[in-house]
């Protein structure tokens, strides 16, 4: 065999394939062959690295070069330059700043990572994840084979317990705790579950991290069987996910060729097996008993709790449910000490959270940070502010239920107890930066549109509530609101925060209520004085035409509905009583002859 | 074992026993916490959030229907946070429900109209979009109505959980919630068994029966017809209910007066003909066990239950008698002996028959049952539209003179009354049987071992030193639960009655709503009407029923013996096996491998 002088790792998240990764690969294929170094490179695909604004990635071992924004055109350069001459090409090394991180040092020298830190995303993008010898290789197993030889169930929890690691799906139970409640129930025959079933609009953590490192999410549900006393897990994942089903797939199938899954678990007495279930994408899915209800084939609807799952979970057995993210910290809790863990992340929250970061910032993608990170510093350090010179306005956290904190909440840390008090949640990691282009009465009635169609039916407070808050912001937006419609949300968010089932109504009004607390003036001008101040709410804008009109006719010509009239060379006017304010005048006039408010 | 805790409720302390939720506390400490979808029988939904109540420590109000208690719990259930919480989801209910109480048949007896009242709703904040839907008028007995629905799941789990058909469920989401028969198949073509008690629980109108009031209305004003009616047994232990008397009175007497009022010129009795088919089922019975027929037999008086066999067991049909119900019994005779005997053209005979029952309905049109072409039955009504009749006629069905039915077809023995509870057809069936094998007239007739409410019953009698194995189910779950026994060891019984029905016909789905503040389906208001038809039961000198002189005119005048060709033509019938969309057997779903 020849030894390989290269490694060059291409990341093949979405955003990169969307990008031509895939041509690129192709591309460096051929440029290889052009320059005979086929036999001596190797290429390999890793999942998402999580810096999708730099994307495509292309990383050269060793050196760990990083290549950013690459093209299929840039192949050749590559090739020649680099890999057949050893000289990087400068020009498309994403720039360097060197700093240290323990798990993600051989990323940490670029800006984007300066304030990350890596735990659950710890090998996503450095190895290959249809590869389960590249996860031995980085001490993949090392946690299950330590467990299992060294550990009894009962230490193993003590462990998880003492890691101070709390549930990242988003309502922050104790893991260690869980764990416990389940152990100690009777009887043989218990589950562990995964929940995969990552619904919230705009967020792919849990997707990222299966598609870049199944095997960690396998090894903690194995080590989570072996502890709580279950022989079966299930992972629920939605079946939008194709590449991380497919991948969870390849992981079973070579764990349990390599013995660390089915009967007698490297060689101890320890059996567990793993099963995929497919979900159908309904959101609500993601609270754990509507997701115990759909894997036993019933429609996916919460029920009361208690009995909580870790008493009565799937099929009326004692049932260890925990998301994507929690699974994937304990094969380092175990490995590096509870006690290690907990030393990161702030005094009630610890470890790492990863965030999707998207809206108006500079460095969308994935973020890993430690707890007690501020808003701020994800925001600007790392996302690296607002682009076109906008003003910040907000961020909503926790997705689509989550609420929407101002410019005073930046230096929040992010904790559970923070982001609550602040009137806002964890969630399960969404994060949205919006800026004054935004409307936030818009956008509280886009979040509850997603929570009202995603609603089960089943509890009327949310079933009905939501429904007439999307009706009274939908009002709003379009200039009908009425005195006393902040009032009738209030009253109606309150009772749903309070009175509904499962956390999806629980949680749905905190977009609404939160911008009404923090930008209450915004849905006082759209009730009063019929005014959008983000310039959004299309019903809300008034187009009219400007003395430096030139009288071209573009904006007469693009108008659909004839509503702007106007003598050739001569100033035009729109009539307001047929104008239906679709913008199109102001996006055809060359002149900015047509003014927006 | 029985240590008490201490929970706190409005500031008072209580000693309660553990392990029960805090609505179950409350109840028996005199706090009635306002309830939609909680019952009693059916599994916790937790959907309406109506029982709400205030728990200090929690982050949010619990259902108190699910909740339980714990010591040193402290609760509030009435403070004006929770008043006004609850106002508040009543009133979303409300804003997307029809307004049109005056014109809905449930006006006066809805739940969610009495729950409003409580809730002192004034003024309404919140009015939007109404969902709107098609009425579903494609089932012979039950009318599916979405706008009506507040989608407190109890039909969908009474279906599921007791009858254990599982043709109701919710579909779509979120505003868009709706309850519909799998693949939203019109209820005519679902497996919905028409047993009617998805009405018996819904707290609105949205299942009703299929009323035919009108068109009786109609008919009994139609001079060139003769107006036959028959009422079942249990309709007599119900119907008070609906004029407000106690549960389990016999209202015989007065309903046959009643029912002369409205017009129809004879009134029968459906006891009769339960006599009638005692004798052919007994008979039948005996010949199988004679000579080597299939066993065990199973009774086919239950409408739901004759659809759901030859849907979800058609493997069993030949174990199921080939006897008509009493009533199909009862129509057949009509049209064919009384008419003969009153020298009156069939045609012109309108047989109508209150029922407790829904599936009766679709009973009464199934092309097998017809005589001569002619339907047995033309129309059907429920207790439930009986009572409106009467009260609609101005009849005071409380205060009238009692009479008694006509003959030749209304005169019946205590036998024939029994049949509307859980158990009596078995017990009527032995009283007959166990003389016609043995010759011997069977001194002990009342088999407790057949009655009462437990779910499957058994029970086992000598014959001339053989001995006979029988088995009660009543509800369809129980069925399923009875038949699967049989299905995987066919020498455990010989004989099995099944009704449809939880607690037999006296829990039918035609039969009144529940009082003001009752549970409908109470057990003990099952209990009460049963008990009116063992009474019945007990005061009469014939007790079985072929001792039954009219039953043995009727053998001796017309149909010659039991089994007889005449018998066989009018009083027997055949079911074949029905496979509505979505049912695909076992065997199927392998070869094809279809997951879903």
């Amino acid at each position: 065999m020849t030894r390989k002088t290269y490694k060059v790792t291409l990341c093949d998240g979405p955003t990169c394939i969307r990008n031509q990764s895939r041509e690129i690969r192709q591309a460096l294929e051929q440029a290889l062959e052009k320059h005979s170094l086929s036999q001596r490179t190797e290429i390999h695909l890793s999942g998402c690295l999580g810096m999708c604004s730099k994307g495509p990635i292309l990383i050269v071992n060793p050196g760990y070069v990083i290549y950013g924004q690459v093209t299929p055109e840039d192949m050749g350069e590559i090739v020649e330059s680099h890999l057949a001459g050893g000289q990087p090409v400068a020009r498309l090394i994403v720039k360097e700043d060197h700093l240290y991180n323990r798990f993600f040092r051989i990323f940490g020298d670029v800006d984007f990572f300066g304030k990350q830190m890596r735990i659950t995303l710890r090998n996503c993008g450095i190895i290959d994840p249809e590869n389960i010898d590249d996860y031995l290789s980085v001490r993949g197993y090392e946690a299950l084979a330590k467990a299992l030889t060294e550990m009894t169930p009962e230490q193993v929890i003590s462990e998880v317990k003492k890691s101070g690691l709390r549930g990242r799906g988003g309502a922050g139970f104790p893991t260690g705790l869980k764990w416990d409640f389940t152990a100690k129930q009777p009887g043989d025959e218990k589950y562990v579950i995964c929940n995969a079933d990552e619904g919230d609009p705009g967020a792919f953590m849990d997707r990222s991290a299966i598609e870049g490192d199944p095997h960690t999410v396998l090894e903690g549900m194995i080590i989570g069987g072996y502890a709580v006393g279950a022989r079966k897990g299930i992972l629920y994942i939605r079946a939008e996910y194709p590449l991380a089903i497919q991948r969870l797939e390849i992981a079973i199938e070579a764990a349990r060729s390599h013995g660390l899954l089915g009967e007698r678990i490297l060689g101890s007495d320890f059996s567990f097996d793993l099963e995929i279930r497919l979900g159908a994408g309904a959101f609500v899915c993601g609270e754990e008993t509507a997701l115990i209800h759909s894997i036993e084939g019933s429609r996916g609807m919460p029920r009361p709790r208690p009995p909580y799952p870790s008493v009565s979970g799937l099929f009326g057995k004692p049932t260890l449910i925990n998301n994507v993210e929690t699974w994937a910290n304990i094969p380092v809790v175990v490995l590096d000490g509870g006690a290690w863990f907990s030393t990161i992340g702030t005094e009630t929250s610890k470890g790492t959270k990863v965030f999707a970061l998207a809206g108006k910032v500079q460095n969308t993608g994935l973020v890993e940070v430690p707890m007690g990170t501020t808003l701020r510093e994800i925001v600007y350090d790392i996302g690296g502010g607002i682009p076109g010179g906008k003003k910040f306005k907000a961020v909503q956290t926790g997705g689509p239920s989550g609420g929407c904190l101002p410019e005073e909440y930046l230096d929040t840390q992010i904790d559970y107890e923070s982001l609550a008090k602040a009137g806002s949640i964890m969630g399960s990691g969404g994060m949205i930066v919006i800026d004054e282009d935004t409307c936030m009465v818009n956008i509280a009635k886009f979040f509850i549109e997603f929570t009202q169609s995603e609603s089960c039916g089943k509890c009327t407070p949310c079933r009905e509530g939501t429904k007439r808050m999307l009706e009274i912001l939908t009002r709003i937006t379009q200039g009908q609101g009425k005195p006393g419609d902040i009032e009738k949300l209030e009253r109606l968010g309150e009772m749903i925060q309070k009175a509904s089932l499962c956390g999806l109504g629980q949680s749905a009004p905190n977009p609404i209520l939160s911008t009404i607390k923090n930008f209450r003036e915004e849905y006082e001008e759209h009730i009063h004085q019929k005014k959008c101040r983000a310039g959004e709410c299309r019903a809300l804008l008034k187009y009219t035409i400007l003395d430096n009109c030139v009288g071209c006719g573009a904006c007469k010509r693009a108008c659909p509905v004839g509503a702007i009239d106007g003598t050739r060379k001569e100033k035009h006017v729109i009539n307001q009583d047929l104008c239906i304010q679709c913008g199109q005048c102001f996006e055809v006039c060359k002149f900015n002859a047509v003014s927006k408010a | 074992m029985s240590k008490t805790i201490t929970i706190t409720i409005n500031h008072k302390e209580y000693q309660v026993e553990p392990n029960q939720t805090i609505m179950q506390a409350a109840d028996k400490l005199g706090f009635h916490i306002p309830r939609l979808c909680y019952h009693p029988k059916l599994s916790i939904e937790g959907a309406c959030r109506v029982c709400i109540v205030e728990v200090e420590g929690m982050r949010t109000y619990v259902a108190s229907c699910a909740y339980p208690v714990s010591d040193g719990m402290k609760i509030h259930t009435n403070t004006q946070a929770l008043r006004k919480a609850r106002r508040d989801i009543i009133e979303l209910i409300l804003d997307n429900h029809p307004q049109d109480c005056h014109t809905c048949e449930r006006d006066g007896n809805c739940e969610l109209q009495r729950l409003a009242a409580s809730m002192g709703i004034r003024a309404r904040h919140f009015e939007g979009q109404r969902k709107r839907y098609e009425k579903d008028l494609s089932s012979d007995a039950v009318i599916r109505d979405p706008e009506k629905c507040i989608l407190c799941g109890r039909c969908v789990r009474m279906c599921s959980e007791i009858q254990q058909v599982h043709n109701l469920t919710q579909a779509h989401r979120g505003f868009h919630t709706v309850v519909m028969p799998a693949y939203d198949m019109p209820m005519g073509e679902s497996v919905c068994t028409t047993c009617g008690q998805c009405i018996n629980v819904c707290p609105t109108a949205a299942f009703v029966e299929k009323n035919y009031t009108q068109e009786l209305f109609e008919k009994l004003n139609d001079p060139d017809l003769v107006k036959v009616v028959q009422f079942a047994p249990s309709v007599r232990a119900a119907i008070g209910e609906a004029f407000g008397l106690e549960a389990g009175l016999n209202m015989e007497g007065p309903l046959v007066a009643a029912l002369r009022k409205l017009g129809f010129d004879y009134v029968f009795d459906t006891q009769f003909s339960a006599d009638l088919t005692i004798m052919e089922e007994a008979s039948e019975f005996l010949e199988r066990v004679q000579s080597g027929g299939t066993l065990p037999m199973i009774t086919s008086c239950s409408s739901a239950w004759m659809k759901c066999l030859e849907q979800f067991y058609p493997d069993l049909i030949d174990n199921v008698s080939t006897c008509k119900s009493p009533m199909s019994m009862h129509g057949a005779i009509t049209k064919t002996y009384f008419a003969q005997k009153k020298k009156l053209d069939p045609k012109k005979i309108l047989s109508v028959a209150v029922m407790c029952c829904t599936a009766k309905k679709y009973e009464a049109a199934r092309p097998e049952l017809l005589v001569d072409g002619m339907r047995g039955v033309d129309l059907v009504v429920t207790t439930r539209e009986a009572a409106w009749m009467i009260k609609s006629a101005g009849i005071d069905l409380v205060n009238i003179e009692p009479e008694e039915p006509d003959h030749p077809l209304g005169l019946s023995s205590g036998a024939g009354a029994i049949f509307g509870t859980t158990g009596g057809v078995m017990e009527a069936a032995i009283r007959t049987a166990y003389e016609l094998y043995t010759g011997e007239t069977l001194v002990d007739i009342e088999v407790a071992s057949v009655r009462g409410l437990k779910g499957i019953k058994e029970g086992t009698l000598m014959m001339d030193g053989k001995e006979i194995r029988v088995a009660v189910a009543h509800g369809l779950g129980n069925a399923f639960g009875l038949l699967d026994l049989v299905r995987r060891d066919p020498e455990k019984y010989h004989f099995i009655e099944i009704m449809g029905c939880p607690g037999g016909c006296v829990g039918g789905g035609g039969q009144p709503y529940a009082q003001i503040n009752a549970i409908p389906l109470d057990d003990e208001v099952l209990q009460k009407r049963a008990q009116a038809l063992y009474d019945l039961d007990k005061a009469k000198t014939i007790r079985r029923s072929h001792d039954n002189p009219d039953i043995q005119k009727l053998y001796k005048e017309f149909l010659q013996s039991p089994l007889s060709p005449v018998s066989h033509k009018y009083l027997h019938t055949h079911y074949q096996a029905k496979r509505p969309v979505g049912i695909i057997p076992k065997k199927e779903r392998k070869q094809s491998g279809a997951a879903q």
